[in-house]
């Protein structure tokens, strides 16, 4: 995505302060031959990319960027994967209710808390928890790391238990911000769906509200909001990475800001390059679950 | 986050939804011109998310404008104070650990949010407006070309994208920020904007005008964009609503400029100075509370907006009766 040589960017900063022989060896260790073009340079990192050898981080030298990314990409898979999907089953079934019964409790008093929520900024949202919930209580939830350090990572019962005390606040704080996106629109879609004349149709048929609710509308009216999702994973993905840089989660998110504060460009690229490549990927399921939900979708473009 | 809000998103479903506002708009009869701008002064009076919207945005200009008059401090950055004092009558808010007063740093830095808000929103919108229309009017090999562009920056993930960006340009000022956000902001107004122009494309207004020979850039900027401006307003709404967020994110991770005077920096000197561990509970809450609220103005605005171009979404029922019925 961003062609360019980071370990050269990172030689200049550098410069000034490495000697020579130093230098030299990290342009051995970088696999930098100077020598090259420029456009066979960026063949080898095509390359290398593809191949998974992102070279070597500085942050953590001399350990391999692909070892950080490995140890990283589970916490978040994990945390942000799981609170995602969560926050989007979640929203949408709220957003159904709140749909068909428009005009009632649900439907007058969820959109314009959630239009608030949802403009919050995720790193503040997950402030005010760790004060309400750690400093205030004395540390109660935990507000730093993904587990206990004192304990030895392992599938054993007080790992998880730590694991998971670890993720609470988090999690949360993923949920509040990101629901209200899914809730809005999926309310909306309904409503529009709801105006439909093969819902009247079904109404007129005598078909039991459930049928109508579910099969008619909601089906038809989470097609949209599937769209959606696939483009918002940009959205919580920037929110993660704010809230695992706020609870300092062992996360990709953290591992992208301390590669920041570090200069570390390898690890940074790296990063990115999966990051991109873990939405793009979500984004082709996105579609694929639309052409399976969607006859229209699946003859002729 | 306001995109979601606006509903109907990709492909030929979202074209569907949003050539609605339109067709309500032909049956509304004449006076196309005239209709937006007294349709935006009676959306704030009769619907109380934009009437909240509309309040808290000017109170932030107001601040943002004329800070003087909320403050006595005209260097809010200077260490001037004894360090963490609590909230006085001196200090509204207490001081910082460095031995700023909190309130006056508050009120300062709206100015820079607003601004940032302000710039990068517009900039955003007028990217999107142009890229889009464009895309729409040109159609075929030009069309193809930029809706591949609009795609390939709906799907990129942008934070990350700006993290990098802003870290090969070296801690950003406020013109690196603001071009960042330009550049990552735009995208899915431009996919509503093409979504629109499509379905104006060959409406019988335009067909007359080509008939009258009008010049193209004629018909798209005195026929074509009057008829979007709720679009765009919505656009502008939403992309600045991106910015003020995006752009805290940024200050708040060390990355806009430190010595800045904004909401995002403050909460990032707090949180470097564990504000929240050693009892400065305000130095964190008061900016983020401000950030929230001014988005929160920019969200209620924009979903007032949605609400006013498409009369299905209004929370009324008589309306939607009225409607049918009609």
């Amino acid at each position: 995505m961003m062609p360019g040589n980071p370990a050269e960017a990172m030689m200049s900063r550098f410069k000034g302060r490495i000697n020579p022989e130093a230098l030299k060896a990290l342009e051995v260790a970088f696999g930098i031959d100077s020598q090259e073009s420029t456009f066979r340079q960026y063949l080898d990192y095509l390359q290398n990319t593809l191949t998974g050898h992102w070279g070597i981080s500085l942050t953590f030298f001399p350990v391999e960027v692909s070892t950080v990314v490995r140890q990283a990409l589970p916490w978040t898979l994990a945390l942000v994967g799981l609170t995602t999907l969560l926050a989007f089953v979640l929203g949408t079934v709220i957003g159904i209710v709140a749909g068909w019964r428009r005009g009632g409790l649900v439907d007058s008093m969820l959109p314009p808390v959630f239009v608030v929520t949802s403009a919050l900024p995720y790193f503040w949202v997950g402030m005010l928890f760790i004060l309400v919930f750690s400093v205030w209580t004395n540390g109660a939830l935990p507000n730093d790391g993904g587990y206990d350090t004192a304990l030895t990572p392992g599938w054993n019962m007080e790992f998880i238990v730590s694991v998971l005390q670890h993720a609470l606040l988090p999690a949360l704080t993923i949920l509040v911000v990101s629901i209200g996106g899914w809730i809005l629109t999926m309310r909306n879609n309904m409503v529009t769906t709801l105006a439909e004349d093969y819902v009247r149709m079904g109404r007129a048929k005598g078909l039991s509200n459930q049928r109508i609710m579910y099969d008619y509308a909601a089906h038809n009216a989470i097609l949209p909001n599937l769209a959606g999702f696939a483009m918002s994973l940009g959205f919580v993905v920037s929110g993660s990475i704010l809230v695992e840089f706020t609870f300092n989660y062992p996360g990709v998110g953290y591992m992208l800001l301390s590669a920041v504060s570090n200069e570390d460009f390898p690890l940074m690229q790296a990063l990115f390059v999966m990051i991109t490549v873990a939405v793009l990927l979500a984004v082709l399921v996105c579609d694929f679950l639309t052409l399976w939900l969607d006859p229209r979708a699946r003859t002729q473009d | 986050m306001s995109a979601i809000a606006s509903g109907g998103a990709g492909g030929a479903v979202g074209e569907e939804t949003l050539a609605e506002p339109t067709v309500l708009a032909d049956e509304g009869g004449g006076g196309r011109r005239t209709r937006p701008g007294a349709g935006i002064i009676r959306a704030i009076r009769g619907n109380k998310k934009a009437m909240v919207g509309t309040i808290l945005l000017a109170i932030f200009t107001l601040v943002a404008i004329a800070p003087q008059l909320f403050t006595s401090v005209r260097d809010p950055n200077k260490r001037a104070f004894d360090i963490s004092l609590s909230p006085s009558v001196h200090h509204l808010l207490g001081t910082t650990s460095f031995g700023q007063d909190i309130w006056a740093q508050l009120v300062w830095g709206t100015r820079q949010s607003l601004l940032v808000a302000v710039i990068a929103g517009a900039g955003a919108c007028l990217l999107s407006v142009v890229i889009g229309v464009s895309a729409a009017y040109l159609g075929g090999v030009a069309d193809d070309v930029l809706s591949l562009l609009i795609d390939v920056f709906l799907v990129l993930p942008t934070f990350p994208l700006i993290i990098v960006i802003a870290a090969y340009a070296g801690s950003g000022g406020f013109m690196v920020v603001v071009a960042v956000l330009v550049v990552t902001g735009w995208s899915y107004g431009a996919r509503q904007l093409r979504a629109q122009a499509l379905s104006l494309r060959n409406r019988d207004f335009l067909v007359a005008a080509r008939v009258r020979g009008e010049r193209q850039s004629y018909i798209i900027i005195f026929e074509v964009l009057p008829t979007m401006i709720s679009l765009i307003t919505a656009n502008f709404l939403g992309a600045a609503l991106y910015a003020v967020l995006t752009a805290a994110g940024l200050q708040y991770i060390g990355l806009g400029d430190p010595s800045s005077i904004s909401w995002g920096t403050m909460l990032h000197w707090g949180q470097s100075a564990e504000a929240l561990q050693t009892g400065q509970q305000w130095w964190v809450i008061a900016p983020g509370l401000c950030i929230a609220l001014l988005g929160a103005a920019f969200a209620l605005l924009n979903y007032a907006f949605d609400e006013v171009s498409n009369p299905a979404l209004r929370p009324v029922r008589r309306v939607r009766v009225k409607r049918r019925a009609a």
